[in-house]
């Protein structure tokens, strides 16, 4: 606490305070100040002073939530309320978690919330997989705007063009961010997670299910609403879930259709089908004018089932995890270009063409 | 309390598609002019959807990135972004280059959005293709002995996008600076494939009216002119085709001066902007060929 605080404590004390257990009543026959320890009134201005500074906790601590983070009604301030527990603990407890540091994670994000000079709140932002490496370990970062060149690359260097995708890269910390910045960096790792989430804890969250969005589709994507349900929920379940996407999915196919795929556990909503699902739409629904057909092929048991492994290897994503030497996992390079070498020929797979038709 | 959101294209597929966008933004935001500024793109985050709930002003400025009006300014910006009543005769743009401003409420915000027109229409941007060809060429003076073509996607799925390379055509080639100023295009008549055959002038200049550089002005155009046989190789500037000298300039969208053009857009709607435009002039002096 500080004398700066103090003066605007006497100055809002004319309008009335209560923030967080402090309650500063004002009935014109002199002043109050209560905290859940203390309780005085009728106080001289004097007196006042010396009650607010036998208390520096909670007045700091109303300085910094109405004058530093600007009162509530906005998300930023929602956010940063939660990332200190700002409603489940009171304000000593609070401030001795905030002494040793208040961990939140956000997505792939740790957030730990700790106290500076005179009760302002620092913030250290980083990689969840980072957590405990000192700091000088991590390429370090000041300025909330190059957040978005991080969230540019996953750690192969390869783009993201979906920001919650669990793929955000390591190895980088904001050692020292105050509120405002924090909430700003985070926008940059996930675009509008902070809004859609102060949204939905207000219970006012606008989704706007798969029909709607796709009826609103124009140009190459107005055939995307030919998707039919069964084909949105496998599309939900290969695009949607928390090992594709961090956002908690809360659209359906429409209010009364929900999807079999599961939503996700994050702390932040997806209210609409994302611009990527709707290009991935676009092609799922090409490819469902496609009827199906019989073939028939030779291969050994082992060779059917490595074929549904290396599936599994793509779909999961684990292909450059596999060893180079690893013979016995079928999505093994050898072990796929033997497969190729033996069973495949001019007709690929089985040496079984594709349009049998067109070979006689 | 006011805000600009800049609002463009994006891509799933290229990093580099936003990064014009980003920088023209820092830049604005460098000159403390908005108290908030954001990028929202049609393919990446914050989406055209969710980008008004991501700023806290009440006065939102919603500035194009786009080389010209049409689908995504006329339809899709509007739609994705909720403005009730948006109706494109608001614009009061019967030619296709004159889209000004008009302003809405958004639907899921408690916000006044001014929609302003592109920036690819917008008079300033004449001066922001001079600036380019300035900057590839090293020369603050460039234009004696120059000619100078304004490379357009064509009308693939828009004819104003041909309008507006023929404005700035025409405004440039008004200006008497360049001893020839021609329109050429990608996918229609005449050609950029062509582009030596309609200058007598030794030296060409050739600045594609696109917002970032991409696969069509870092592969198609460079390789369709015949600079390189293989883009991977890249191309020199300038370059010699059939006896002239090509100064091929890349996207005049990441021409800095750009961002002056965003500052004029929005001022025009009626934001504040204070000194912001001498400031970003001063930012972007002419660079040097090769950068």
């Amino acid at each position: 606490m500080n004398d700066a605080q103090v003066e605007a404590l006497v100055e809002a004390a004319e309008e009335g305070v209560e923030t967080d257990g402090l309650r500063v009543p004002h009935d014109g026959t002199g002043y109050g100040f209560e905290t859940p320890e203390v309780s005085h009134e009728g106080l001289s201005e004097a007196e006042f002073r010396t009650a607010a500074e036998e208390s520096p906790w909670f007045v700091s601590n109303w300085h910094y939530w109405t004058h530093v983070v600007g009162g509530p009604g906005s998300a930023r301030y929602a956010f940063l309320r939660w990332v200190e527990g700002a409603d489940d603990h009171d304000v000593p407890e609070r401030y001795e978690a905030l002494s040793a540091g208040t961990d939140r994670e956000w997505g792939q994000l740790s957030i730990t919330a700790t106290l500076g000079e005179d009760g302002l709140r620092r913030y250290d932002l980083r990689h969840e997989a980072d957590t405990g490496v000192p700091e000088d370990e991590l390429e370090g970062y000041v300025d909330p705007l190059d957040a978005r060149r991080i969230a540019t690359y996953d750690d192969e260097g390869r783009y993201r063009p979906l920001s919650t995708a669990p793929t955000l890269r390591t190895g980088w910390v904001y050692p020292d961010l105050e509120g405002a910045a924090l909430v700003e960096a985070v926008e940059f790792l996930y675009p509008a997670t902070v809004e859609n989430w102060h949204r939905e804890r207000r219970g006012e969250l606008d989704i706007t299910h798969f029909r709607e969005t796709a009826e609103r589709q124009t140009g190459i994507y107005s055939i995307v609403d030919q998707l039919t349900v069964e084909e949105l929920d496998a599309a939900a379940e290969a695009c949607c879930v928390d090992s594709q996407c961090l956002k908690r999915r809360m659209w359906d196919e429409d209010e009364e259709t929900p999807l079999d795929a599961p939503r996700g556990e994050e702390a932040f909503p997806c209210r609409e089908p994302c611009s990527l699902l709707v290009t991935a739409a676009r092609k799922f629904v090409t490819l469902g004018r496609e009827e199906t057909r019989s073939y028939e092929f030779e291969l050994t048991p082992t060779e059917k089932e490595q074929v549904e492994e290396i599936i599994d290897a793509v779909a999961e994503g684990r292909v450059g995890a596999i060893r180079e030497a690893d013979l016995n996992d079928g999505a093994n390079r050898y072990r796929a270009r033997y497969l190729r070498a033996l069973r495949g020929g001019e007709h690929g797979l089985s040496n079984t063409p594709t349009y049998p038709e067109d070979h006689g | 309390m006011q805000a600009l959101v800049i609002v463009a294209h994006g891509s799933h597929l290229n990093p580099d598609s936003s990064t014009p966008t980003y920088d023209h933004a820092d830049a604005i935001r460098a000159t403390g002019a908005f108290d908030e500024v954001r990028e929202a793109f049609w393919k990446e985050e914050p989406s055209f959807r969710e980008a008004l709930r991501t700023v806290e002003a009440e006065e939102v400025y919603v500035v194009p990135l786009f080389v010209s009006e049409g689908y995504f300014t006329e339809q899709v910006i509007p739609r994705e972004m909720r403005l009730e009543d948006w109706d494109v005769s608001d614009w009061d743009s019967e030619d296709g280059v004159s889209a000004s401003s008009a302003t809405y409420r958004a639907s899921d915000v408690e916000k006044t959005i001014h929609y302003c027109g592109p920036v690819g229409t917008h008079e300033v941007m004449s001066d922001v293709i001079v600036r380019r060809a300035e900057s590839v060429t090293g020369d603050p003076e460039v234009g004696a002995g120059f000619g100078l073509a304004i490379v357009g996607h064509g009308t693939e799925r828009n004819e104003n996008s041909a309008k507006a390379i023929h404005y700035h055509t025409e405004r440039i080639r008004e200006m008497g600076r360049f001893d020839e100023v021609e329109a050429v295009f990608m996918d229609e008549e005449p050609e950029v494939d062509d582009v030596t055959e309609f200058f007598s002038a030794r030296d060409i200049v050739v600045v594609p009216l696109f917002i970032a550089d991409g696969f069509h002005t870092q592969e198609d155009i460079p390789e369709d002119m015949g600079l390189t046989d293989d883009f991977r190789e890249g191309y020199p500037v300038p370059g010699e085709v059939d006896g002239h000298r090509i100064w091929y300039a890349g996207a005049v969208g990441t021409e800095s001066l750009m961002a002056d053009v965003v500052l004029e857009r929005a001022a025009e709607a009626g934001a504040e902007i204070g000194d912001a435009r001498s400031r970003i002039e001063e930012r972007s002096a002419p660079s040097v060929a090769g950068e």
